[in-house]
């Protein structure tokens, strides 16, 4: 596959093999994919398909066995320990199913968490948290605790967190798992407008209605990605 | 990352768990307010025996009939043979046998009942010469002390110590009164001034009778020949080995004793009983600063445990926090301070507690503490450094985690 100079994620027939005990299971068996800037992506498949391992290599969370992912340009392959928390830093934004929201920090704290740990200065920080949660409509809320927000908000706070490091793509693992419909359409119309305004989203889930809302869907099967027409045939 | 943003989220961290950073602030505060006491305590006691050491008299050497061991090591009768005599006082003066001793002063002693008025006491005279004021140093609070006069014509007279001048007299000046002991008259003289000293000790050296020997061994039938002490001073501090070794010597020579195993004396002196004295306590104060150094010890690891808890309890913080970009150093250094906060914390509330301590424990139970800067400086230290210690391993641990391992964990 060439690399297109728009893509922001690139993987190149990578695999991820887990050895565990004895026995050595291949969660990941060759998947190349591109990721352009402004992409709206869906990662759908049912458990154990592999959709979970590909989420940790894109995040960064975890590192493949063989062939090669470029993120923003940096190639992760080589990268250490250290190197890999930048990347997430600096490249990933992540909005999880669980949201993993500190409750003992307000919203706004929440919020500046990744850039405390880019190292911008305290006056700064505070000042992009709040912009990003007003960029998600929780302005008035931005001195809440989790623990006193919906879970719609609680989840609109998470993707502020993601955006407030400007990352290059918003990476969400099943962002409305724990949702209920309301919420659910609260997040992804928030997601929606994000795309509108060019932000690069993967969004992985498994369900159908969801997947829809992206501008392209891909399929993982057996640690492989199909083509949508070959589920459909 | 800065130092003042880890050490704001470590501190964050401890103020959030509040009740179990207090438990763990607690067992650090315990160890080292006991280590602080412990010590102080010992060093009191030390500085207690010294200064009624000091209070015998300077340059002091004491020489004692009988001997600790004798040759088939057998335990002579240590202060109670009646083997000095007041010739061997006198040898001692001799200027020529022993340049290094400036004062001699040999002392008899009998107890008796004394009588002012209506008033009774039970007391004890002693038997002395004019030296015994310069040898023991002490000095008078009123009237003048007994001369060579007094001796040679042997006045009946007396010095009261002043327990002994406060219990006959209440209050009334004593000088120029009269005492009655063993049925004869005595006129005070004098009243001794407290020797400052703290012991409680039966024997103490405020309640006595100081009376010519002369007077004493005719009115109150102490013996004129042998003395149960001579008090020797040295010219100054310096010569007070060889004023040991020129007493050791003269004696051995006038009692016909030919190695100091068989010497039928004991020289003491100032220094060795303190060292005694001192060694005594020492031992009590490592015994019980070991006894508070292992309570330190189980401080060390709560504080490991409660950190170990703590990296435990907050996996899936940890795993988010290096999902959000934070490094494993940062992780660590983070785990690291807390727990070095922790120490710190459970080291100034020690300090605090021993403190307050030191100014209770005295009125309690009557001991002296001595706080010492290095005891409270090596405590907080300590109290950091087991801190520290006891984080290394958590800190290790939380920073070792995997992100994917700490976000998925329930």
């Amino acid at each position: 596959m060439s690399v297109s100079q728009d893509s922001v994620v690139t993987l190149d027939d990578v695999t991820k093999t887990y050895q565990t005990g004895a026995v050595a299971v291949q969660a990941l068996r060759g998947v190349s994919l591109d990721v352009r800037r402004g992409e709206y992506l869906a990662i759908m498949g049912p458990s154990g398909s592999g959709k979970s391992t590909l989420m940790n290599i894109l995040g960064c969370l975890d590192v493949l066995t063989t062939g090669r992912y470029l993120i923003n340009g940096h190639d992760v392959a080589s990268l250490g320990e250290n190197d890999l928390a930048e990347i997430r830093n600096k490249e990933i934004g992540f909005v999880f199913q669980q949201f993993n929201l500190l409750p003992a920090l307000s919203a706004w704290r929440n919020v500046e968490l990744p850039l405390f740990y880019g190292g911008v200065p305290a006056g700064e920080r505070k000042e992009r948290a709040i912009r990003a949660l007003e960029r998600v409509g929780l302005g008035p809320r931005i001195h809440h605790r989790p623990g006193e927000l919906s879970g719609g908000q609680q989840q609109r706070v998470a993707v502020a967190r993601a955006l407030a490091s400007e990352p290059a793509i918003i990476l969400a693992d099943e962002p409305t798992g724990n949702l209920d419909s309301a919420s659910t359409e609260d997040v992804l119309s928030l997601f929606d407008e994000l795309h509108r305004t060019g932000r690069t989203i993967v969004l992985i889930t498994h369900e159908q209605e969801v997947a829809d809302r992206a501008q392209r869907m891909v399929h993982v099967r057996d640690g492989h990605i199909i083509d949508p027409a070959e589920v459909a045939a | 990352m800065r130092f003042s943003q880890t050490l704001q989220v470590a501190l964050e961290a401890v103020r959030l768990n509040r009740m179990r950073s207090l438990l763990t602030v607690l067992g650090i505060m315990i160890g080292i307010a006991s280590v602080i006491l412990t010590v102080g305590l010992g060093l009191g006691a030390q500085k207690q025996v010294k200064d009624e050491i000091a209070a015998l008299g300077s340059n002091l050497l004491i020489v004692s009939p009988g001997s600790t061991t004798s040759s088939s090591g057998v335990r002579g009768g240590f202060g109670t043979a009646t083997t000095l005599t007041r010739a061997d006082a006198e040898a001692l003066t001799d200027s020529t046998v022993a340049p290094s001793i400036s004062a001699v002063a040999p002392v008899a002693s009998a107890s008796e009942s004394l009588a002012a008025g209506s008033t009774t006491w039970t007391s004890t005279v002693y038997a002395i010469t004019p030296d015994w004021l310069t040898v023991r140093s002490r000095s008078l609070t009123s009237g003048r002390f007994i001369t060579t006069s007094d001796l040679s014509q042997q006045n009946k007279v007396v010095v009261l110590g002043s327990d002994t001048a406060e219990e006959l007299f209440s209050g009334q000046s004593p000088v120029g009164q009269s005492v009655t002991i063993n049925g004869g008259s005595f006129t005070v003289i004098g009243v001794m001034a407290s020797s400052g000293s703290t012991s409680t000790s039966s024997t103490s050296d405020d309640d006595m009778v100081l009376m010519p020997w002369t007077t004493a061994s005719a009115a109150v039938g102490t013996s004129a020949t042998t003395v149960s002490t001579i008090y020797l001073q040295a010219r100054d501090q310096d010569a007070l080995s060889s004023a040991y070794q020129e007493a050791d010597a003269a004696l051995l020579t006038r009692h016909k004793v030919g190695t100091g195993d068989d010497a039928d004396f004991t020289i003491t002196s100032q220094q060795s009983l303190v060292s005694t004295a001192t060694s005594t306590d020492r031992t009590m104060t490592i015994l019980l600063g070991g006894v508070a150094a292992i309570s330190l010890v189980v401080g060390g690891i709560g504080v490991m445990n409660i950190m170990l808890v703590s990296v435990s309890e907050r996996i899936r913080e940890i795993g988010l926090r290096k999902a959000l970009g934070a490094k494993p150093a940062v992780i660590r250094s983070q785990f690291l301070v807390e727990a070095g906060a922790l120490g710190l914390a459970g080291g100034l509330l020690g300090l605090a507690i021993a403190a307050l301590g030191s100014w209770l424990l005295p009125k309690m139970i009557g001991q002296p503490v001595t706080l010492a800067w290095w005891a409270a400086v090596g405590s907080l230290v300590v109290a950091v450094g087991v801190g520290l210690a006891a984080g290394v391993y958590p800190a290790g641990r939380a920073a070792k985690l995997a992100p994917i391992d700490a976000l998925r964990r329930e």
